[in-house]
């Protein structure tokens, strides 16, 4: 790549950081009008949460077998496998919960999203609407914004339980783990306000950062089927590493 | 319902509901507009026509707000449209019924929650009374059997007629038609234009028909106007601009390749392109005849 080239999408990906900032501004000024939405609302937690559940309850429940089972070999050189409870729902509720969650968020409901508004945009409909005077803004992307604020920290949540669930199956039911020793030691350690609520706060972040970046670029796709599957890709790419970046520096700030 | 955007019209029936002055557009370098006057009279039928890619489309889009000018005035209803804020937009919109030239229907919504999707977010009406209006709308475009119907279920030429009673349903102040004749079939294209007579006879909605059928457009328009080379070529009667007097209009008029208006698109060198530049004895092209123009069926 030369230099010129690599100078020019340098300043093109700074400028979509900026006009990103812009649209979120949009959103936050839009989220007033969209309360008379407000079934719209209702409509895409349903669609961007309920339809999300199983893939998260999926995953949850394979990465907490996994969990359960890396640890318990590792915590048995040390003969601390009582501690399993405490290490895996630690891992879940302050790192992998929120962003494993995130990132199936992303490439489940982020796309979807995406894709739903970048051929909104390629068939005039967002055009149609502003012609009708009716807001797309209030009436398609602060519905979907808010959906992924509500849905992220309560899939994150779902994504926890079941991951703990995993982790109880493989340790106690399989490895022969005690199973009261496995849940007091787990909650005994566990604190509500600086693993569990930072956890949520982590997701609410996340949902926030992956539905916009799922708005903006359906809203600012270039109106044609490549353009939407870029968009859609970009949006899987950014949410991606968008959240992971976050979650650094969110837990610098929370530890 | 009654028709308050056509006593709006017939309040004011001697300004122009549109007064474009002086309107100079560039897009991509490429100049749209150099400098156009137009003016839309209310209460009536007008036309505007002109060869693809001349900025038809780009027009509605300024009277519309959807688009700013790069100079000039664009004045609806006594406000520029280009100065207004979006609160003030946005009420002038509501009065505004738009046909898009490719119909730009909400795909997840029914035929019947299309149309009723601008009395929905606008009016609070009784759910009978909003059923009653949507229904007498797609009576009027022959498609109230289709109410229950989604988008994707339709044929193109029903795709037109449904996002035409969209347009309708509140009888705006102004209607703007985007290609109306667009895939619709003989039957059809006569049920609409008799609507599109009817809408503005009987409301006095001012309507802006954009078209190329000038058989069709005839039949309802007041006045076309001509738009050509980023400028208004021709104005008038339909039958004044039929005649052909000035080369703009009869090359338009008659289908002609060989006018002020170039059917090719702006390339280089065709020999060039080729990779023939310099072969001697070239064979001329063959030559290809112009179509004839179209007569007007006339009664013996």
């Amino acid at each position: 790549m030369s230099p010129n080239k690599a100078t020019s999408r340098f300043t093109d990906g700074i400028a979509q950081v900026g006009a990103c900032g812009i649209f979120l501004v949009q959103i936050l000024r839009a989220i007033p009008r969209s309360m008379r939405y407000l079934r719209e609302s209702v409509r895409q937690v349903w669609f961007v949460g309920a339809m999300s559940l199983i893939i998260i309850m999926t995953s949850g429940l394979f990465v907490g077998m996994v969990l359960g089972l890396q640890l318990y070999y590792v915590l048995s050189i040390f003969g601390g496998t009582a501690a399993l409870g405490t290490v895996v729902s630690l891992s879940l509720y302050r790192e992998l919960g929120p962003v494993v969650t995130a990132l199936l968020f992303a490439g489940r409901a982020g796309t979807s999203i995406t894709a739903e508004i970048g051929l909104m945009r390629a068939t005039d409909q967002i055009d149609a609407m502003e012609m009708m005077a009716v807001d797309p803004l209030a009436y398609v992307v602060a519905p979907r914004f808010i959906a992924g604020i509500i849905a992220m920290p309560i899939l994150a949540c779902v994504f926890n339980a079941l991951g703990i669930l995993g982790a109880y199956l493989v340790g106690v039911s399989w490895l022969g783990v005690d199973g009261g020793t496995f849940w007091s030691n787990m909650t005994s350690s566990v604190d509500v306000w600086k693993d569990v609520i930072n956890g949520v706060w982590k997701s609410v972040a996340f949902g926030a950062v992956c539905t916009l970046i799922a708005t903006f670029q359906g809203y600012t796709t270039a109106p044609t089927s490549e353009g939407v599957a870029y968009a859609t890709t970009r949006t899987v790419v950014f949410s991606s590493i968008t959240t992971l970046a976050l979650d650094f520096v969110m837990t610098a700030f929370l530890m | 319902m009654t028709a308050p955007n056509a006593l709006h019209n017939a309040a004011k029936p001697d300004e122009a509901l549109i007064r474009i002055r002086g309107l100079r557009t560039v897009l991509n370098g490429k100049t749209i507009f150099d400098g156009v006057d137009l003016d839309i009279p209310r209460g009536r039928i007008t036309a505007v026509m002109g060869p693809s890619g001349t900025g038809k489309t780009t027009l509605m889009r300024h009277i519309t707000g959807q688009r700013a000018p790069d100079a000039g005035e664009i004045v609806v209803d006594g406000r520029d449209v280009a100065k207004i804020g979006r609160r003030e937009l946005f009420g002038l919109r509501e009065k505004i019924g738009y046909l898009f030239q490719n119909s730009a229907l909400l795909t997840d919504y029914s035929v019947f929650e299309n149309v009723a999707f601008p009395l929905r977010q606008h009016l609070r009406l009784p759910e009978e009374l909003l059923r009653n209006i949507v229904l007498t709308k797609l009576q009027a475009v022959g498609l109230r059997g289709a109410a229950e119907l989604m988008p994707a279920e339709l044929s193109g030429g029903m795709v037109r007629r449904v996002a035409l009673a969209r347009a309708i349903v509140r009888d705006p102040m102004l209607i703007i038609y985007d290609e109306p004749f667009v895939g619709l079939d003989p039957i059809a294209l006569n049920q609409i234009l008799k609507l599109i007579k009817t809408l503005n006879q009987t409301l006095g909605i001012t309507s802006i028909l954009v078209g190329h059928e000038l058989a069709a457009v005839r039949l309802v328009a007041d006045s076309i106007y001509l738009i050509a080379g980023g400028k208004i070529a021709a104005h008038g009667a339909p039958e004044e601009l039929a005649r052909g007097e000035t080369p703009w209009t009869r090359q338009f008029f008659s289908g002609e390749a060989d006018g002020p208006v170039p059917f090719h698109y702006p390339a280089s060198d065709y020999a060039t392109q080729l990779g023939l530049a310099g072969k001697a004895a070239l064979a001329p092209p063959p030559v290809v005849p112009a179509p004839r123009a179209i007569e007007p069926d006339r009664k013996p």
